[in-house]
């Protein structure tokens, strides 16, 4: 066992990092984001349209576990619109009296009911295939929302030199271009609520949009506090610079 | 006028009599410490390190508040700081880049020591407190990326461990100690997560001594040459307002990577909780480690590899010897000022290597890089104090032998 683990170490060590460069570097284009920028922000149409998105598709196979009901205020829905939300899922409870668990409707406190009691359960409905959960997946991934925006619009003809296996799919922006999902997004593969044309690419940015949220939900925050943060200082560092000189000035004079 | 103290003044001195630490802390970085008058602005860099010391103390506190260190509920315990524990948020996104700039301060103050030689004579034990500090620095950034528990604090783990392995007739059962078990997995987090508190105040005690080391023969300057008295000027007020122009630059840069790209600096496999079963296609520490990382890959033996790297660093320990010449300032030595800067772009090219896959031209790269890490060391030091002709130095700071250009 010892003998493996080394083995494993050195292998991790100096063959692993030889073969990272067997995967070639994949070029993303580069997509304009509401977030992006210094007064970067969440537009909460795009949010509750790419939730819509989110439901209506992904939910399908992809948990979001870190995400709970009340998060969705955030998205501009009011407490009592999330409460009608909520209780549209069932959530786990109990143990009761007799000490059995039972179902009910989810409250806004709940979390998004888990699609998955264990990863093998996952594994078995998928060929193999793990869908991940997408709670983190802007931030999970090298080049955050433009990867997932591309990965989504990226299927196309596999090459016919590359042999597909089983089950896989041809992506143009997947590591190894042979992924497990298939394609998702068509136009108007959702109807909007708003009656936003439901283009796909309008439909994956939507959607990444809103996974960027799930990732980041504290990103408004943080860049309007990071505009106070950086006047305060900036003022700070003004102030301390006129003191430094005025002190020093003592020194010409003597 | 009367000779009447104030209530004030009797006050402090009757505690004063008791404990004199108001005295002590104006003798330490107070009025009563005298400063060479010429000190320019790299200068600012140790009580930056500091202030980044004291962020990271405070931050990291309240982050332990929240954290659940075991295997199955770390990085869930730090997803809850993200989302849910008020300003969670922004306490660990400082404390991440935090650590970035803890190490940048820090390299660009073991920089500017080497350009104006302040480990020489007489303050080769402050260099060397100086070298602890970093060692541990670099001990307790390593054991606080493993916190999170995702697949780079994981497989990091799991690689930068294995090295002690290569100790030849202990290796493993040092490995096995520092893992707690035969694997990296939920004792190795606790016994990490225990050190990663402990070490900070460890740095507390070291930068206490690294202080006092510098109170012996005062601070070095940016000519060299030892500053008489009339060339001081008291710290406070002088270099303590300059000090805090100096830290508001800095909390520039820092709040704006903290509030607009906090995770320009990480890894995002670092997102993905760690799983023992799958390895990620290329694993890299963090940046700082790079120039380390890529001197440990550069030879195809693990055991001269993991020598080469931390001679890297102990090597630091010797050099107040390797270097000959007896002139402190790098502005006085012509040829020691570009070697020096090559060493600078070694150390930078070293960093870049680092972060590529070991093979090709970054491997190629990556080992003359470290032959000639060394031979700067163990070669160029040495003898260019034998051979080169310094110029000539001015007799006291306030009175230069040459006329300033222009």
């Amino acid at each position: 066992m010892k003998k493996v683990i080394m083995a494993a170490a050195a292998a991790t060590l100096f063959v692993l990092p030889l073969s990272a460069n067997a995967a070639e570097d994949i070029h993303l284009p580069e997509q304009e984001w509401s977030f992006n920028g210094v007064f970067g922000k969440f537009d909460k149409q795009q949010l509750q349209r790419g939730f819509q998105v989110y439901r209506e598709v992904c939910s399908a196979c992809h948990e979001l576990k870190y995400i709970a009901f009340r998060n969705f205020e955030a998205l501009g829905y009011s407490e009592a619109q999330i409460k009608v939300l909520a209780a549209e899922y069932e959530v786990e409870d109990g143990p009761d009296e007799f000490g059995d668990m039972f179902m009910r409707p989810a409250k806004a406190s709940d979390y998004l009911p888990r699609l998955y009691a264990n990863e093998a359960v996952a594994r078995s409905m998928f060929n193999g295939a793990l869908p991940p959960d997408l709670s983190l997946m802007t931030k999970a991934r090298a080049g955050g929302p433009d990867y997932v925006y591309n990965l989504l619009l990226g299927y196309e003809e596999a090459p016919a030199d590359i042999e597909l296996g089983d089950g896989m799919t041809y992506n143009k922006y997947f590591p190894g271009h042979q992924i497990a999902m298939v394609e998702q997004l068509f136009d108007d593969r959702v109807a909007y609520a708003d009656e936003t044309p439901a283009t796909k690419e309008q439909l994956a940015k939507d959607v990444t949009t809103f996974l960027h949220w799930a990732a980041e939900p504290n990103l408004d925050a943080r860049h309007s506090m990071g505009i106070k943060v950086m006047l305060y200082t900036l003022l700070f560092t003004i102030l301390a610079y006129l003191l430094k000189v005025r002190i020093w000035s003592r020194l010409e004079k003597k | 006028m009367s000779t009447e103290k104030s209530f004030w003044r009797k006050a402090y001195e009757w505690h004063e009599e008791r404990l004199p630490i108001i005295s002590f802390i104006d003798n330490a970085i107070g009025t009563k410490y005298p400063v060479p008058k010429n000190l320019n602005y790299w200068w600012n860099f140790g009580s930056l390190a500091l202030v980044m010391l004291g962020i990271m103390i405070a931050s990291g506190i309240f982050l332990a508040m929240n954290y659940t260190p075991h295997a199955d509920m770390a990085f869930d315990s730090v997803e809850r700081i993200m989302r849910d524990v008020n300003y969670g948020w922004v306490i660990r996104y400082m404390h991440a880049n935090g650590a970035s700039f803890f190490f940048i301060v820090v390299f660009i103050h073991i920089f500017r020591g080497m350009y104006y030689g302040s480990y020489k004579s007489p303050r080769e034990v402050l260099w060397w407190m100086g070298i602890i500090i970093f060692l541990l620095m670099m001990a307790t950034a390593f054991m606080g990326y493993v916190l999170p528990w995702g697949q780079m604090s994981f497989w990091g783990a799991t690689v930068i461990t294995n090295l002690f392995s290569a100790i030849p007739a202990v290796g493993d059962s040092i490995v096995t100690l520092l893992w707690g078990g035969f694997s990296v997995d939920n004792p190795t987090l606790n016994r990490f997560f225990s050190l990663h508190y402990l070490l900070p105040f460890v740095i507390v005690g070291v930068v206490v001594l690294h202080i006092w080391a510098l109170h012996i023969p005062g601070s070095n300057n940016p000519l060299g040459i030892d500053a008489a008295p009339a060339d001081k000027i008291p710290m406070h007020p002088y270099y303590v307002s300059k000090d805090m122009f100096g830290v508001g630059v800095l909390l520039l840069v820092y709040f704006a990577v903290v509030f607009w790209a906090p995770n320009m600096l990480g890894h995002a496999d670092n997102y993905i909780p760690a799983n023992p079963l799958v390895t990620p296609p290329h694993i890299v520490p963090e940046w700082y480690f790079l120039p380390f990382y890529a001197i440990l890959r550069a030879v195809p033996d693990k055991l001269i590899g993991v020598l080469l790297m931390f001679s890297s660093i102990l090597i630091l320990f010797v050099l107040p010897w390797l270097d000959t010449s007896r002139i402190r300032s790098a502005t006085f030595r012509p040829v020691f000022k570009i070697f020096f800067w090559v060493f600078v772009a070694d150390a930078l090219i070293l960093g870049y290597c680092g972060s590529q896959p070991a093979e090709g031209l970054p491997l190629v790269l990556s080992r003359i890089g470290t032959a000639w890490y060394f031979l700067h060391f163990i070669v160029f030091l040495p003898v260019i104090g034998w051979l080169e002709t310094p110029k000539p130095l001015p007799a006291s700071i306030s009175e230069p032998v040459i006329k300033p250009a222009e």
